[in-house]
């Protein structure tokens, strides 16, 4: 008895499914999402070493290896460090659906802060985007806050 | 081997949930911890080894994210994908490669993710995976292959599970301390044929942290120093139908090669411990087989003759085990740090008396494809 070796077709398997976590957002990332929601305002916190300010606020300044507790408010404008409008399709990890395109990402300045935050510009026309400009947030409506990132839609450029 | 300490040790307590923490506040609290026990400072530190697994965490590169709270800044840091005793082996190499002292630090937390998704993924893609296998029903056909080969009960294997939850009690750190019977295990709820609910370990949140120091950062530790006398690992096939589960040979030639540098001749007298992964209550029989403790089939003997209970010659597990506490990944780095206090005497209510030499083992891998086993003993 023989066997047919040559079968035309090289198969695949599919795994589609994506895998759930529920991940702690911690102390620090807490005050941050609170802040944001009570105050619509951003929270950093200070390094009693170094005196870096970082935002979102966590619990290690890692150069000092220090931990942090001095919460420091600051406002809802910052500065663009760097940009990028993407023009690539790509699903979006938050609905699983493709985003509309194209979209702004930002590295953002935070007043007040020594790090830099990133979210989405609501600006997708290059030549009205540079590096420098001021950025201010544009928050969800209270009631539509969830405790996350898209608690923030996205800067708008003003100025 | 040239002389390698160990210098500091740190568990959290572990729980089903520590809704309060992210990854990096629990690896901050233990390599702090270590340090403070250790007496030592992140200035005595050279080499930084994290132990975690993307899947577990939900992130690429999982290891980076707790770079900054590892003390890992400008140094050299390296992350283990695997069991904590591993990621331990990967930090010894590295001090007997010159570094002076490796941080060792394991993370998890089961809470985040569906742990059974997590170790589905363990599995072939093509073959298995599709099928729905993971951690627990593949060891239930472990347990059902040892059982149905030797002949031994679920009955049996009940009083393992009430020895380790009773030695839990001992354990501040330990998630499940519990006082129970065999009854109550043999009618715990079904889990996977023969595995009922008491004979599972739980799934836990928790983190761990050991520094692994050249005799001269030992030297400047203010702790009593734990010395490493033999360590070895070895895996085995990846595919489990082309392994004989009921005979653990991996774990067979680990403990052989580490005993052979510990200069250990007859493990059962020379050892005063033994903390061992015992994730499902009937690995421990099968591992104390496959560690040279018991004949093939004759793990139990241990149990009943009153050998491996805390009055024993030779406790197993005096911690609860990892039936009582299952951090993923943390929980073999936790078999080093129980035998670390047992050998200093700071093992409190679960302490053996008169400690000197301790054996700990972790597995990586489904029904314990690759078993690490570390000799440690309280003398250089
Ligand atoms: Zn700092």
């Amino acid at each position: 008895m023989s066997t047919e070796r040559n079968y035309d077709e090289q198969l695949t398997v599919k795994f589609t499914y994506p895998m759930p976590y529920r991940w702690s957002v911690g102390e620090h990332g807490s005050v941050f999402f609170n802040e944001i929601k009570k105050n619509r305002r951003f929270v950093g916190v200070r390094c009693p070493s170094c005196g870096m300010v970082y935002v979102p606020p966590r619990r290690v300044c890692g150069p000092c290896f220090r931990e942090l507790d001095e919460i420091v408010p600051l406002t809802d404008e910052g500065t663009i460090v760097a940009f990028s409008t993407v023009n690539y399709p790509f699903l979006d990890p938050a609905t699983g659906v493709q985003r509309p395109i194209p979209y702004t990402y930002g590295y953002i300045r935070l007043d007040g802060a020594d790090n830099i935050f990133s979210h989405i510009i609501n600006e997708t026309d290059v030549s009205k985007i540079q590096v420098g400009m001021k950025v201010k947030a544009v928050f969800r409506e209270p009631e539509q806050m969830q405790g996350n990132i898209q608690d923030i839609k996205h800067f708008d450029i003003i100025g | 081997m040239n002389d390698v300490a160990i210098a500091g040790v740190a568990q959290t307590g572990h729980e089903s949930r520590k809704d309060n923490m992210i990854y990096a506040d629990m690896v901050f609290d233990v390599v702090t911890s270590a340090l403070e026990d250790a007496g030592l400072t992140l200035d005595d530190i050279d080499s930084v080894v994290t132990v975690s697994n993307d899947f577990l965490d939900g992130r690429t590169i999982s290891g980076m994210a707790v770079g900054d709270a590892s003390g890992g800044q400008d140094k050299n840091i390296s992350t283990v994908e695997g069991d904590g005793t591993f990621g331990a082996f990967y930090g010894l190499m590295r001090v007997l490669s010159g570094y002076g002292a490796s941080i060792v630090v394991a993370h998890s937390k089961g809470s985040e993710c569906d742990i059974r998704y997590v170790t589905n993924g363990m599995f072939d893609p093509i073959y298995q995976r599709l099928l729905g296998i993971e951690a627990i029903s593949a060891s239930a056909m472990q347990a059902g292959e040892y059982m149905q080969r030797y002949g031994v009960s679920e009955e049996q294997l009940a009083a393992v599970s009430v020895k380790n939850h009773g030695n839990a009690r001992n354990n501040p750190y330990a998630h499940l301390p519990m006082d129970i019977s065999i009854d109550d295990v043999m009618k715990s709820r079904p889990i996977a044929d023969p595995l009922k609910k008491l004979d599972c370990g739980p799934v836990s949140d928790g983190a761990a942290a050991i520094i692994i120091a050249s005799p001269e950062i030992a030297a400047k530790a203010t702790s009593t120093p734990v010395w490493v006398k033999g360590v070895a690992h070895c895996a085995e096939d990846y595919m489990i139908g082309d392994r004989d589960l009921a005979v653990p040979v991996a774990l067979k030639d680990a403990a052989r090669r580490a005993y052979d540098m510990a200069g250990i001749k007859n493990p059962a007298e020379e050892l005063d411990l033994v903390e061992l992964y015992d994730a499902f209550s009937y690995m421990e029989p099968l591992w104390l087989e496959g560690l040279g403790l018991a004949e093939a089939g004759k793990g139990m003997s241990l149990l009943e003759k009153g050998v491996t209970t805390m009055e024993g010659s030779l406790p197993v597990n005096p911690s609860g085990g990892v039936l009582s506490s299952h951090p993923v990944l943390v929980a073999g780095l936790v078999r080093i740090i129980e035998s670390v206090l047992q050998l200093r005497g700071q093992a409190g209510e679960r302490q053996v008396k008169n400690a000197t030499s301790a054996l700990a083992h972790g597995i990586n891998g489904p029904c314990g494809q690759s078993h690490c086993v570390w000799i440690l003993n309280k003398d250089k």
